[in-house]
């Protein structure tokens, strides 16, 4: 048994031609982006971003865009598939049409090709503090590790799975119509340390958080859930978020007595 | 739009972006849901109104609304039965429910708010033609 029996040669598992209209963009020659077509022998168990590796290595070398893990993992390869943000890397071919458009990821600026800037979100993204706040003094080690109970981990788990992928903010359309809007990813990573147990960074967010650019630009179109690759859910963060905004708001009226701020109460239930 | 730095902001349809896609069709829709459900608030706020002035003027007030505007009553119902519906279809994303430390299932969240609904509904419906009503 040879190894091309095993492995057989590319060509023999061609199944489908597809033609790429994908979008190229060079900031030194173009003044604007322009489609450019790419015929693509494709094979049954392709996902997207083969036949962009495809292009790469056997047609047009100046393509440019980003990947790397091919396992949904990195949170790189996200573009407009057929105008559905998309990680390339988790689209199969078959069941995609003969023809099929790659653009960049929307509502950023196209750096080249397929790659956009992400600055925007990386401010957004920092701006909420995204680790965790321990207003104590650190444990020494005689007092042990910081302890959790599975519901309290099951508070925020989902939440952690976010891979930065810009996918959320491609389909918002709040993102689209206000810039300065945090967006979906940066305001699920903003509670998800809010319901970590052994956080106490509530307040220290609540001016991002909590503002007029923050939870309240949100009009719960739901778009960040439905195109989320790894489930985070966005949408319910934020509901989930300014819920707790309001409530704590309305308490600081009617209890102007006691420190509302939810961490207070948190790190006596972390005691397990 | 090119910019000084050489990166292209793409134009982007800033009112007809809700064509593009079922999702923001749907989200449109519900939030067009919103402006028939305030109609019918007000609707209710004159109803109440006249059923101060006394029974007659009540029962002329809704033979009259039932005779002139019969289509936007219904439009109204319609919509107010597809703004409950995606209301309490999202219910268990902002109010996730713990049972004894356990995260209830979001499809018995949902479920128990809109057979809640329903009954309260049948309810209405009930008191309204068995009870002495128009």
């Amino acid at each position: 048994m040879t190894i091309e029996d095993t492995y057989p040669p590319a060509a023999q598992k061609v199944v489908r031609h597809i033609e790429f209209e994908i979008l190229r963009y060079d900031p030194e020659q173009d003044d604007a982006p322009y489609i450019k077509s790419y015929q693509v022998p494709c094979q049954e168990e392709w996902v997207i971003l083969d036949a962009i590796n495809y292009i790469k290595d056997n047609l047009d070398r100046t393509l440019s865009y980003r990947w790397s893990c091919h396992m949904a993992v990195c949170g790189s390869c996200g573009m407009m598939v057929n105008g559905e943000p998309t990680l390339s890397c988790h689209a199969f071919i078959r069941e995609m049409p003969d023809k099929i458009r790659i653009e960049p990821l929307e509502n950023f600026p196209v750096a080249r090709d397929l790659i956009v800037d992400m600055d925007s979100f990386v401010e957004k993204l920092t701006s909420v503090k995204p680790y965790i706040i321990n207003a104590a003094e650190p444990r020494s080690i005689d007092e042990g590790t910081y302890t959790q109970s599975p519901s309290q981990l099951q508070d925020y788990q989902q939440y952690t799975h976010c891979i930065n992928c810009l996918l959320c903010y491609s389909a918002c359309p709040q993102v689209n119509l206000n810039e300065g809007f945090a967006g979906p990813a940066a305001l699920a990573l903003a509670h998800r340390y809010n319901m970590d147990s052994r956080d106490q960074g509530l307040s220290a967010r609540a001016d991002v958080v909590a503002s007029n650019e923050g939870i309240w630009e949100c009009s719960f179109v739901g778009a960040c859930s439905e195109v989320c690759p790894k489930h985070v859910d966005p949408a319910a963060a934020i509901q989930q978020t300014k819920i707790a905004a309001t409530a704590n708001y309305f308490l600081r009226f009617l209890t102007p007595w006691k420190n509302t701020d939810k961490s207070q109460s948190k790190t006596e239930e972390g005691e397990l | 739009m090119k910019l000084a730095n050489g990166n292209y902001i793409r134009p982007t349809a800033r009112f007809s972006w809700w064509l593009r896609h079922q999702r923001y069709w749907r989200y449109m829709m519900r939030e067009l849901s919103s402006l028939f459900i305030g109609i019918f608030s007000i609707m209710m706020v004159w109803g109440l109104y006249r059923l101060s002035q006394g029974e007659a003027e009540f029962t002329q007030w809704l033979h009259g609304l039932w005779n002139n505007l019969a289509g936007l009553s219904w439009l109204m119902l319609l919509f107010a039965i597809y703004h409950s519906y995606t209301w309490f279809i999202v219910t268990p994303k902002a109010l996730p429910l713990k049972i004894s430390g356990k995260r209830v299932a979001d499809i018995f969240i949902v479920a128990a708010h809109l057979l809640l609904w329903l009954i309260c509904s049948v309810v209405v419906w009930i008191a309204f033609v068995y009870g002495g009503g128009a």
